[in-house]
């Protein structure tokens, strides 16, 4: 079924690049068939669909960093074949991934350069990339120095210099694949900015995002993919964000956030007081109650990761005294946070929360290891009982249970890992980023999720950068900003610009670490 | 062609499928095998035969250890060293212990070797974890002070073991049980029991855990500094068993006992498949490896084509071919 491509006013424009009956296959497993697409020099043109549906695969297959398994590429009305990312970056084509590919130990400029480094004589020309680094940094809003070293940075900082270094050279196409999952307001602001540019320049932009209203906002044209089929490609003007989310997941949809709970008064289930984390860098008191979920706000760098890294005992940290379903915790670690009934599902799941070579099974049960194996042994049948539940009771779409976990796509890596989270049966939550790259289907299946849990009795504790979601989720809001709550808001008081408000300073818009 | 409704549901196809990847080094060892016995008529006799495989087992053994350290995303430079030590501590128990003991002595020495093993291991796994150093780094420190060790114990010449002892310990090298020699039976326990720990304990998925990723070991709650302690105890707990192995096939431990084995391990696990980054741990690969570098020395000595000395270079060769053999197989 393909549906209508609606004549516009520049479809006389010749294609910068067109996909012909593009397909592919891993093994036996079909992921995408039979796109054709035409992408039009200055248009912003975006990709939307549920997760799995197969955008970033072609994105992929556009870009060279994969091969179609039939159909093929045009540009500029002339049959292309990339062997590979080298070949499609030379004509004109990037990719900015949807994970960070950084080399974490390098410095920006060193990153932005890897591969093709000034020279000067014999030598690196330091000065001269550095400048040319700072020159894009800026162009992209990234609060970043040239000599900075990555792993040092906020995810959303990396995730801006990776934007960066795809535009260092001029380019004819540029794909963002989930390009602002990791920023908040302000870095998407300067992103749009961007985009807005390149577009006058007359470059093409591929924009993927499961955020509807920057599409809205955003492109020209929108395609939507559907279970690696091509449903259509529309203009933009024509589609609102509840069409475009119907025609991502063929049905209508209810509505997107739970109702809210209301303030709960029963007594506290975690008690945090004075928590010092990085050597003072980030100092905090709070609770949280049953039945309530408690939304932690503030800009990227403001301190909120750290907090609760630092309450997990995975950073440095010092405690007044912290205490979870009334067990004292005198030295936090992971593992006696999750024997009281606490885990934390962290924002960074390829660094930090999945075995990405490993198959599903041993991530799935990883943490929860010593109930699914109560003995010294492996209990591999349980095992697989508990993947072939995980995978139905959150949804994973996977299409055969002995894939790798990076071999999933984006949003089910996330559904993985908060199956993996769920098995040791918690009853505090703390969730970091809890729909970043989810689709609109399955974030509304998450909150539901969260709904259950604390109506259950248990509690949530959700950071997001995604202020709809923040407001939409929370009974409580705690607002982060330079390492301290600057406030807490409730009930009718929980808006978007209270949030915002409270999260910038005037004094310091950056609120962190983000200016070394 | 595949219809994509109902994907959960999907059969695990995958798992018919060969992996040659994982096959690669028994298919190595099968080809040297054949070209031996092309070269060497000799090479197929059953006494050779057994001679090799025996002699192989110390490097063998040791590199079960080694898997288990380089899957938790380590490395031990020091096996090499840590061998000949451990060899010397053992033979001065022995010797101290005939007066009361009698040929008892024997087992008490090995007692004290698997002590003595596990602590050294155990000394390199503090080191890394608590210290938080490089294992590159800190077992090329305690390499350099086993070696120094043993040649101060022995004073640069050579630890003896006492004569009463020799004819009750020689079966351990020499010996065989219903035709198969000792040392290959020992190497096939620590096989199964390593198996048995990697691939069917929880240790043995936190050890791969560890190894694939630090930072999400450590958020799932794995103690990653007491799994790779572990793995470098399990270590010196091998070169342990090898040390007891190996005494009576030379009866004295000296300066040179163990010299670059520590390479020779590490390449029979590399060529076995393990990966040196972690995350992967092959323990019948890495005895294959070291079944592959024995049968080439057997082979290039039985031959007169090349000359012997060449040996090392032949193995280096080796490690190289592997890795690129793999990075072929793995290319998608
Ligand atoms: N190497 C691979 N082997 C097998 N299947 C794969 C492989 N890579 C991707 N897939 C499958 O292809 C399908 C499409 O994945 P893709 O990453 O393109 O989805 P997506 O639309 O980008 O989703 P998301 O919004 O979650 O990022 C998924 O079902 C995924 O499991
Ligand atoms: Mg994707």
């Amino acid at each position: 079924m393909n549906a209508a491509v609606h004549a516009l006013a520049e479809t006389t424009a010749l294609p910068v690049l067109r996909a012909e009956g593009l397909a592919k296959a891993y093994g036996p497993i079909t992921v995408l068939k039979d796109v054709t697409l035409d992408i039009r020099p200055g248009e912003v043109h975006a990709i939307i669909g549920e997760n799995g549906a197969g955008k970033s695969t072609l994105m992929r297959l556009l870009s060279g960093h994969a091969r179609p398994t039939a159909g093929h590429l045009e540009m500029d009305g002339t049959r292309v074949d990339f062997a590979d990312s080298v070949q499609a970056e030379a004509a004109g084509v990037v990719l900015v991934h949807q994970e960070i590919l950084l080399a974490p130990d390098l410095t920006v400029a060193q990153n932005l350069f890897l591969g093709r480094e000034l020279t000067r004589g014999l030598m690196v020309d330091d000065r001269a990339m550095n400048r040319r680094t700072a020159e894009v940094l800026a162009r992209v809003g990234a609060n970043a120095h040239p000599a900075d070293i990555v792993s040092d940075m906020p995810l959303a900082q990396q995730q801006l210099i990776q934007i960066a270094r795809a535009l260092l050279d001029d380019r004819k196409v540029v794909i963002l694949d989930e390009p602002t999952a990791m920023l908040a307001n302000e870095e998407v602001e300067a992103l749009i900015g961007v985009v807005d540019t390149l577009r006058s320049q007359g470059v093409a932009v591929l924009y993927i995002s499961h955020r509807l209203e920057e599409v809205e906002q955003l492109a020209d044209r929108v395609t939507v993919l559907r279970d690696g089929e091509m449903i259509g490609t529309w203009p933009a003007s024509e589609l609102d964000q509840r069409q475009m989310a119907e025609l991502m997941v063929g049905r209508e949809l209810s509505m997107l956030y739970p109702p809210k709970r209301g303030l709960s008064s029963a007594a506290p289930l975690l008690v945090v007081k004075d928590l010092s984390v990085d050597h003072g860098k980030v100092e905090a008191s709070f609770e949280v109650r049953p039945g309530e979920v408690l939304g932690i706000g503030g800009m990227i760098g403001a301190g909120r990761t750290e907090l609760i890294e630092g309450l997990m005992g995975l950073r440095p940290s010092h405690a007044g005294s912290i205490q979870v379903n009334g067990t004292t915790i005198a030295r936090p670690s992971v593992e006696a946070m999750m024997h009281a009934g606490l885990v934390y599902l962290t924002e960074d799941r390829k660094g930090k929360g999945l075995l990405l070579r490993e198959r599903l099974a041993p991530n799935l049960t990883l943490q929860a290891l010593d109930s699914v194996s109560p003995g010294i042994m492996l209990d591999r049948a349980g095992e697989t009982r508990a993947l072939r539940e995980a995978v139905e009771e959150y949804d994973i779409r996977v299409r055969a249970l002995t894939l790798e976990a990076g071999q999933l796509s984006g949003g089910n890596q996330q559904k993985l890992l908060l199956a993996k989270v769920m098995m040791t049966d918690p009853s505090v939550v703390i969730i970091d980023e809890p729909t970043r790259g989810i689709d609109i289907g399955n974030k509304s299946e998450i909150y539901k999720f969260i709904d259950a849990l604390v109506q259950a009795g248990k509690a949530c504790v959700v950071i997001s950068s995604e202020l709809p979601e923040l407001v939409g989720l929370a009974d409580r809001v705690l607002v982060m900003r330079g390492g301290r709550f600057v406030a807490e808001l409730t009930g009718e008081e929980i808006t978007e610009q209270k949030v915002v408000y409270a999260a910038a300073s005037s004094r310091d818009r950056t609120g962190g670490r983000a200016i070394a | 062609m595949s219809s994509t409704a109902d994907i959960t549901a999907a059969p695990e196809k995958r798992r018919q499928g060969i992996r040659w990847g994982e096959l690669a080094p028994f298919i190595a060892l099968a080809v040297i095998v054949i070209l031996g016995a092309l070269i060497n008529s000799n090479f197929l006799s059953a006494n050779n035969l057994l001679n090799v495989v025996t002699r192989s087992a110390f490097i063998a053994i040791i590199a079960v250890g080694a898997t288990f350290v380089i899957a938790s995303g380590g490395l031990d430079l020091s096996v090499g060293s840590m061998m000949a030590f451990v060899t010397g501590i053992m033979i001065m128990s022995m010797n101290a212990m005939v007066p009361a003991l009698g040929n008892w002595a024997i087992l008490a020495g090995a007692g004290v070797a698997l002590v003595v093993g596990s602590l050294c291991g155990l000394l390199n796994g503090v080191i890394v974890t608590v210290g938080k150093i490089e294992p590159f780094i800190v077992t090329l420190g305690t390499m350099g002070i086993f070696r120094a060790f043993i040649t101060f114990l022995s004073d640069g010449g050579s630890i003896p073991i006492d004569r009463s002892l020799r004819e009750a310990y020689r079966p351990v090298y020499f010996g065989d049980f219903l035709g198969i020699p000792y040392p290959v039976l020992m190497t096939i326990v620590v096989i199964a029991v390593g198996s048995f720990l990697l691939y069917r304990t929880k240790y043995g998925r936190r050890v791969t855990a560890a190894g694939s990723s630090d930072d999400v070991a450590r958020f799932s709650g794995v103690h990653v500094g007491r799994v790779r302690t572990m793995a470098f105890v399990i270590q010196g707990f091998c070169v342990a068993v090898a040390a007891i192995c190996y005494v009576p096939r030379l009866g004295a431990a000296t300066p040179t006992t163990g010299q670059l084995w520590e390479l020779q391990v590490i390449t029979a696990v590399v060529i076995g498949g393990t990966l040196l980054r972690g995350g992967k741990g092959r323990i019948l690969g890495s005895v294959a490896g070291a079944l592959i570098l024995e049968v080439i020395a057997n082979v290039m000595v039985l031959s007169d084509m090349v000359s012997e000395y060449l040996v090392a270079a032949v193995q280096g060769a080796i490690i190289i071919i592997a890795m690129l053999a793999h990075r072929f197989t793995n290319a998608r």
